[in-house]
């Protein structure tokens, strides 16, 4: 019966998500200005988190470190369209190409850790890029930041306007989402799955436990390539702060808020995660004080996320219905 | 056929002698039962056996190779597939999912073809759900297919680990301890599904404290006592012999 009740309660929200979403996008599209850089913002982080996802939602593994792969897929578009003039749509696949390739070497012996160590390798893997972003002057430019890169395009047509950029966002957030449903219901997703339930029983199925785990790495790192990739095209400059210790917490935040391990919840939790500071800026000084309370109440009351909001209401109703 | 043989299987743990030269040899299509008193080292055993850690001495062969030392997975891919004391599912997996995730070993595909979906691993995928219904339906737990692995009663959560490890389409299954923790209806269950599971010509090594279920469904008994086999028969033999009694009862009740 609960089940039953949940899917018809999940389909509601599935409803009401995307409308909600449509709204949303039609009215920042419309008013266009500062809000088409926020929402901005929040589709390169649902990219970012979707893919985090996979190594720490699905797999269950801890990633400090995420943000090198965004710095060396922002660093390597600045240095492929900014300073050899490359198309974006030659640099964006070789970029991603790089960073999967990187995260394979790092990550082949760094994923024999488990747990806090695991946290920490990898948040020394951070730690080091944004050093040598800053250090290795002459192919980042150091703190100075890389400015010039040229917006999104093909050929000799580029996405003028904040506002086209913002749709091109949004549609490889939603090829994004889409990849990451696909690869979740197969026998590659499940194998993530089993992973972060049990990995003695993952290993007595025969699931080369190593192997998955490096896959899942590889695979949030070509999302976070791309991330990296598009921030550097929509605002045209990067500098290492952008890739710091803040993308971490951010994107934390962000899966937790939304709900780690579900499809959609990397993508609420990054569209309300960017939303809620701009809706409090009338507060002034007391602005970080309500973002940080209004996080502290939703993780309070939906400790799994807002995307585990369809099953409380669920089971409240079918509670309910128990009583009555 | 012999499916399985230990030979002379001795395990150390720094300095403790936790199996200490253990032969035998498991028959195929049968439910073979390995008991003994705690720390007897059936455990140890087992896991030598599933590959969990190698054996210090002697040589385990499955199915006609030697599978000594070899790595737990590469074990369960040539069909000898285990499940746990403690009962580890997939907590966040729906009862149905547990079950696929057992058709690991048994299906292909990995990143290309879940993006890509060609035809066959759509039919793979069809396949998969198919006989993970019917597994459940197997054990017992058609009705529980889409509830959460982690709401479903202790009793039947050991019932959904079999299914999974029958979805591995094992050739010898490994139970450790599969009645601990269940009431009597429940180990009854579980007794009536390891007599289907042999049905299907699967064979069934378990280790087990409960003596009724084991002297009810098992053709042949090993006993461990302190690391070392003391005794080897039937249900029958078993249940005279002396040494077991007195392992079980002590050396007094033996004599008496």
């Amino acid at each position: 019966m609960i089940s039953r009740s949940i899917i018809f309660i999940e389909r509601w929200f599935a409803v009401g998500g995307a409308l909600a979403g449509i709204a949303l996008l039609a009215i920042v599209l419309v008013h266009g200005g500062y809000f088409v850089t926020v929402i901005g913002f929040a589709a390169i982080y649902g990219i970012f988190c979707t893919g985090l996802n996979f190594f720490m939602g699905y797999t269950g593994q801890a990633s400090f470190g995420q943000n090198a792969f965004a710095a060396l897929g922002g660093y390597g578009t600045a240095i492929l369209c900014a300073g050899l003039g490359w198309q974006p749509v030659l640099a964006l696949p070789l970029t991603m190409l790089i960073s999967g390739t990187i995260a394979v070497v790092i990550g082949y012996p760094t994923l024999r850790l488990r747990g806090h160590y695991l946290a920490m390798a990898t948040f020394a893997l951070g730690l080091i890029t944004y050093e040598l972003s800053i250090e290795w002057i002459s192919l980042t430019q150091g703190y100075m930041g890389y400015a010039g890169i040229p917006p999104l395009g093909i050929g000799r047509y580029e996405l003028a306007s904040d506002r086209q950029q913002l749709v091109a966002l949004v549609i490889v957030l939603l090829i994004g989402v889409w990849i990451a449903q696909r690869l979740k219901d197969s026998r590659f997703g499940r194998a993530l799955r089993a992973i972060a339930g049990s990995e003695a029983a993952a290993n007595a199925l025969g699931i080369d436990i190593a192997r998955y785990k490096l896959a899942a790495f590889v695979v949030a790192a070509v999302y976070a390539s791309v991330a990296g990739s598009l921030f550097a095209h929509f605002i045209g400059f990067i500098s290492p702060e952008v890739f710091g210790l803040s993308m971490v917490t951010l994107s934390f935040t962000m899966l937790y808020l939304g709900g780690i391990g579900t499809i959609w919840g990397p993508i609420v939790g990054a569209v309300i995660a960017s939303m809620l500071p701009e809706a409090f800026r009338g507060l002034k000084e007391l602005q970080d004080i309500a973002y940080a309370g209004v996080l502290i109440l939703i993780l309070i009351f939906f400790p799994k996320g807002l995307a585990a909001l369809p099953g409380m209401l669920a089971r409240w109703r079918g509670e309910k219905a128990q009583a009555s | 056929m012999t499916l399985l043989a230990v030979e002379g299987v001795t395990k150390r743990f720094d300095g403790l002698l936790a199996n200490d030269s253990i032969s035998f040899a498991v028959p195929e299509q049968t439910v073979f039962a390995v008991i003994g008193p705690n720390g007897a080292g059936k455990t140890t055993l087992f896991n030598a056996i599933s590959g969990f850690f190698p054996p210090s001495e002697g040589r385990i062969s499955f199915d006609g190779a030697d599978i000594t030392g070899m790595a737990q997975r590469k074990i369960a891919a040539r069909g000898l597939v285990r499940t746990y004391q403690l009962v580890q599912l997939f907590k966040d997996l729906t009862v149905a999912e547990n079950v696929q995730v057992g058709f690991h070993l048994v299906t292909k595909g990995a990143i290309g073809a879940a993006l890509l979906r060609p035809p066959w691993m759509r039919a793979q995928e069809a396949r998969v759900r198919d006989e993970a219904r019917e597994l459940l339906a197997f054990v017992g737990l058609a009705a529980q297919a889409d509830a959460r692995a982690d709401t479903l009663p202790y009793g039947q959560q050991r019932l959904l680990e079999v299914a999974r490890a029958l979805a591995a389409q094992p050739k010898l299954l490994l139970l450790d301890e599969p009645a601990a923790g269940l009431n009597t209806g429940e180990t009854q269950a579980l007794a009536d599904t390891i007599l289907r599971i042999r049905e299907r010509g699967v064979t069934v090594l378990l280790i087990e404290h409960d003596m009724s279920l084991v002297m009810q469904i098992a053709q042949r008994i090993v006993v461990l006592d302190f690391g070392r086999k003391i005794a080897e028969g039937t249900p029958a033999e078993i249940k005279a012999h002396p040494d077991v009694i007195a392992a079980y009862l002590g050396t007094e009740a033996a004599h008496a």
